[in-house]
């Protein structure tokens, strides 16, 4: 009870570091996650080439070892002085995107091909039949799996703090450290974590409600 | 050297109509797999032709329309609108996509958009068309197929008829050139079947480019300037409606007229 009341600001320090790595690393996987989904179903080979490249990479490597990557050697080769917080988004965002991908594919495929079928007979592009036509569409189906990667994303936000990133999860190893009972500690950020989780799905639902209205 | 390729390139190059002929199909090829389903289709649509396509299921017909804006890519020879050769996927493609329009079988409205935006968006989107001039566009082609009172609705909150009246009115507002329409009334219950086939006979009476892929064969004899008879992948028979459906030549013409008049 009391490691929460004495140590306030280290919680409160933890837990606004992990909302906004989780909020900058799902803006990033969102991003690039339906761009790369669009390059995944495009006419040009190359571009889909270069899509199921990007998904079959990051999704089949350890986080951890993305983290390594970003951590040491992208500050060392590319960009010298870049701070933790903004690698440890760039790796996670990275690494989500690749998941989102395929659920906006999978979203992609729900749409009957008759839509974009219409779309291009009017004269649309590709990427207007993309944006304007199949992906609005396809926005409900993907609401349900876009939850269960970005509750994901949060727990995996966990990696981060141990590439210096100031994190909920951190707080348990800095606590501990000083002689504090693990298992109170352990519960309280248990909380915190369910408070984000919980705030996520539930956005989710109330989209996914709306949604519903507007057909 | 490839010298039957070199060849088709050649004959797509002499095949640029001049004059009338504003859709010009040469020594078309298309297979699905091992299914060779148009065979040296040869076809020439002129300006303001009303061309009906009648055949069995599987004969090719609705393959045939759809290449003809290259929703289906050919195999060989050359097909070219308005002089111009079909370009490869792209800009350029989209452009003359707009200048084509397509009715399809099962209405295709963009789901998630009102009556009066699916008229709209191609307008604003591809043709650039200020929103207000777009609407009143829109509203009056709404109107003209007898749909206006339900612009604000959703497609599936109308009739199958009504949507794909609603279809053909999103087609006129590009101002196409030419109408392709594959199966128009297939897929709508009977009693809706003539609403729809009234508003195609308007625009035929109006002068309007028409390939019409059909089972309706009151359309063909009452609308059409030209019958197409077509049979696995080939065209078996040409001829003008009286012809054709009072003294087809082909044994498979008669065989495909026997069967489906004499009920």
């Amino acid at each position: 009870m009391n490691v929460l009341l004495d140590h306030l600001p280290e919680f409160r320090a933890g837990f606004v570091g992990t909302v906004s790595l989780t909020a900058v690393s799902a803006a990033i996987a969102l991003v690039l996650g339906i761009l790369i989904a669009g390059f995944r179903v495009s006419p040009v080979p190359p571009l889909r080439f270069l899509g199921t490249a990007w998904v079959a990479l990051l999704r089949n490597t350890p986080l951890t070892l993305l983290f390594l990557v970003s951590a040491f050697i992208v500050p060392e080769i590319l960009f010298p002085g870049m701070s933790p917080f903004v690698l440890g988004s760039l790796a996670l965002g990275f690494y989500t995107s690749a998941f989102v991908c395929e659920a906006v594919r999978s979203g992609i495929n729900t749409v009957p091909l008759g839509q974009a079928e219409a779309a291009r007979s009017i004269g649309m592009t590709f990427s207007q039949t993309l944006r304007i036509i199949v992906l609005p569409q396809a926005t409900r189906t993907v609401l349900p799996p876009l939850s269960s990667i970005f509750i994901a994303l949060t727990k995996n936000s966990a990696i981060a703090g141990a590439f210096s990133v100031t994190e909920l999860f951190g707080v348990q190893k800095l606590l501990s450290d000083q002689g504090y009972d693990i298992v109170p500690i352990f519960i309280w950020v248990a909380c915190a974590y369910l408070i984000i989780t919980f705030s996520i799905s539930g956005t989710f639902r109330l989209l996914e409600r709306r949604m519903e209205v507007a057909r | 050297m490839p010298m039957s390729g070199v060849s088709v390139t050649k004959g797509a190059e002499d095949a640029v109509p001049t004059g009338g002929d504003l859709v010009v199909l040469s020594n078309v090829n298309k297979h699905f797999g091992a299914l060779h389903v148009l065979q040296d289709i040869d076809l020439t649509i002129a300006r303001g032709e009303v061309v009906v396509v009648i055949g069995p299921s599987g004969s090719g017909k609705s393959t045939l329309c759809r290449t003809i804006n290259r929703l289906e890519t050919i195999d060989s020879g050359a097909i070219s609108i308005d002089g111009k050769a079909l370009p490869q996927e792209g800009r350029e493609l989209a452009r003359l996509r707009a200048d084509v329009g397509m009715v399809f079988q099962s209405f295709n409205l963009f789901a998630h958009k009102t009556v009066l935006e699916n008229v709209m968006l191609g307008q604003v989107k591809v043709r650039r068309a200020d929103k207000k001039a777009a609407e009143q566009k829109a509203r009056t082609l709404l109107d003209r197929v007898g749909v206006g009172s339900q612009a604000e609705k959703y497609p599936a909150q109308l009739s199958g008829g009504q949507q794909q009246r609603v279809a053909i009115a999103r087609a006129l507002a590009m101002d196409p050139k030419v109408m392709l329409f594959d199966e128009p009334t297939s897929a709508l219950d009977p009693e809706m079947i003539n609403e729809v086939l009234e508003v195609m006979q308007q625009l035929a009476r109006d002068g309007m480019t028409m390939v019409v892929v059909t089972h309706e064969m009151g359309f063909a004899r009452s609308a059409a300037n030209r019958v197409v008879f077509m049979a696995d992948g080939k065209i078996v028979e040409e001829a003008t409606p009286d012809e054709f459906f009072n003294n087809p030549r082909s044994d498979r013409a008669k065989d495909f007229l026997s069967k489906i008049l004499h009920h």
